[in-house]
């Protein structure tokens, strides 16, 4: 192994790093939209919006993202008269659009179960002393239940962002130049895989440790009502 | 006019009845409750004592009857063999008007103590943020934790909290305050802070009904009392009277009882 060029394949692999931290970000964006919205459809305790949230997240977990991408990207060229007549196919027929939904339905599934959780995490009580005070419906979202579990949710989300980060690595695969695609070229051009790799895993390494340091100062700066409290007291207080 | 107004119940109870289930909990309360009565509601637990309270704001929904808070009846329709709300703005507002202290605070943790008290004043009724938070801090004042504004709930001892909860009520200008054993979940050493805030409330004239078992602060404070059994009022009638001379057997009892305790 040559570390001189690791060094120099770590330098040219910096080029796909604002391709991979853009991914990361739209698709963990519109992931979290959408995870809100399936969270709510699951605890609705409605059957038409729990029913086909549950299948969804099923569906999602149960396949591999790979597989997911494969079929939005050659999948949705079927339906094209349908997607030109929505003006949607100049989205679609672009790689990039195909992998940011493929990631962001696939965080949403994943995501959504996170907050499900946050959300039956929150106390009952606090909610009915908001109803109590006259909120109701959207209020009582915005202002109680959804920061609430929002806070209560974070640490495990932030584990969301480092799995998105990761699974951008698998849009190389339909031509996009993030980090892994442009190690993939490097390798072809110059069949050194250990190197290349080496550094594009260096690269990964990197970027999930700065994210891990601000979700955490994220959680830090949201929750000062929890501070100085051991476990148990979180836990207590979660109740 | 004025005069009809004045005289008029601000919480009127008419054969209020609610069942969970097979369970009748409640089966026929009337109850009117005029400006400046503090009606301490006593009874043995399972009484009935909080899902009476719960009725009048509607955190649970009566079966059958009328419950009228400051003139307006409370507008609810038919649905399956109960009641349900018909008009989800008329509850807001009236839960404003009807505020409640829990037996176990419920200050919403994720917001400090100045926090909690402005939250609903400024986002329910929508009133001037600096006119709320003026006026949260001269509550806090009032009930002797101005210190802790910034504080989070968790932070606060159990009679602390109360205070606060207290103060968060008060906030929303409400007609009559709704108690519900405010003082059960306290250590022993913190009730007497709590009882104390709640007397100079009894003193200013406010209306407040009172769900305990302080028996001692209930016959101090209290202008009535009410004593439920079985979700029947079983007595009923002016505070140093009923303890002086109590008609029913039942209520006798009672009160030797948790005397005796
Ligand atoms: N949400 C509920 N569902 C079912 N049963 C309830 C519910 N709330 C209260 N009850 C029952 O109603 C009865 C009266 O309860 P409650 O009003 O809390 O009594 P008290 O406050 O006098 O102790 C109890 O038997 C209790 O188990
Ligand atoms: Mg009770």
């Amino acid at each position: 192994m040559d570390p001189r060029f690791v060094y120099d394949s770590f330098v040219q692999l910096l080029a796909g790093v604002p391709l991979t931290l853009e991914l990361t970000a739209f698709a963990f964006a519109l992931g979290l939209l959408l995870a809100v919205l399936i969270a709510l459809m699951q605890i609705s305790g409605l059957r038409i919006l729990r029913i086909p949230a549950g299948a969804y997240v099923f569906a999602i977990r149960g396949t591999p993202l790979l597989v997911q991408i494969f079929l939005i990207y050659y999948g949705l060229g079927q339906f094209r008269p349908t997607l030109q007549s929505l003006g949607l196919w100049q989205f679609f027929r672009e790689a990039y659009w195909c992998g940011i939904l493929a990631l962001s339905l696939n965080s949403a599934a994943y995501g959504s179960e996170v907050l499900r959780g946050g959300l039956q995490s929150v106390s009952k009580r606090e909610i009915e002393a908001g109803r109590a005070c006259g909120m109701s419906g959207l209020l009582l979202y915005r202002r109680i239940i959804l920061p609430l579990a929002l806070r209560q949710s974070l640490p495990a989300y932030g584990n969301e962002l480092i799995l998105m980060v990761k699974a951008t690595s698998l849009v190389s695969i339909i031509t996009m130049m993030e980090v892994t695609g442009i190690a993939a070229r490097l390798i072809s051009e110059t069949y050194r895989p250990v190197e290349v790799f080496i550094a594009a895993g260096t690269i990964y390494l990197i970027i999930n440790f700065l994210l891990t340091r601000a979700v955490s100062m994220l959680d830090w700066w949201l929750t000062p009502h929890l501070r100085g409290m051991s476990t148990i007291g979180k836990a207590e207080q979660a109740k | 006019m004025i005069e009809g107004a004045a005289m008029q119940p601000v919480i009127s109870l008419r054969n209020l009845r609610k069942s969970f289930g097979a369970l009748e909990v409640l089966k026929g309360i009337s109850l009117d409750a005029h400006k400046g009565d503090v009606i301490a509601i006593l009874g043995s637990s399972g009484s009935g004592k909080s899902t009476m309270l719960r009725c009048i704001n509607m955190l649970e929904i009566p079966t059958a009857g009328e419950v009228v808070v400051t003139g307006e009846s409370v507008k609810l329709k038919k649905q399956g063999d109960g009641l349900a709300i018909a008009d989800r703005r008329q509850i807001d507002g009236i839960r404003a008007r009807a505020a409640m202290v829990f037996q176990s605070f419920n200050l919403w943790s994720h917001m400090t103590i100045l926090e909690n008290l402005v939250e609903a004043p400024i986002h329910v009724q929508r009133r001037p943020r600096a006119e709320c938070i003026a006026e949260a801090m001269a509550l806090l004042e009032k009930v002797g934790i101005a210190d802790k504004r910034d504080a989070y709930p968790a932070h606060l001892s159990g009679g602390q909290q109360q205070r606060a909860a207290i103060a968060r009520a008060l906030a929303m200008h409400p007609q009559v305050m709704l108690f519900d054993e405010p003082t059960s979940a306290l250590d022993p050493e913190r009730v007497g802070e709590v009882l104390a805030v709640m007397r100079a409330l009894a003193n200013e004239g406010r209306t407040m009904l009172l769900v305990t078992h302080e028996i001692a602060f209930a016959r101090d404070v209290a202008t009535r009392v009410v004593f439920l059994h079985e979700g029947l009022i079983e007595e009923d009638g002016p505070a140093d009277e009923v303890f002086r001379n109590p008609k029913s057997e039942r209520f006798r009892k009672f009160i030797s009882n948790t005397q005796h305790r």
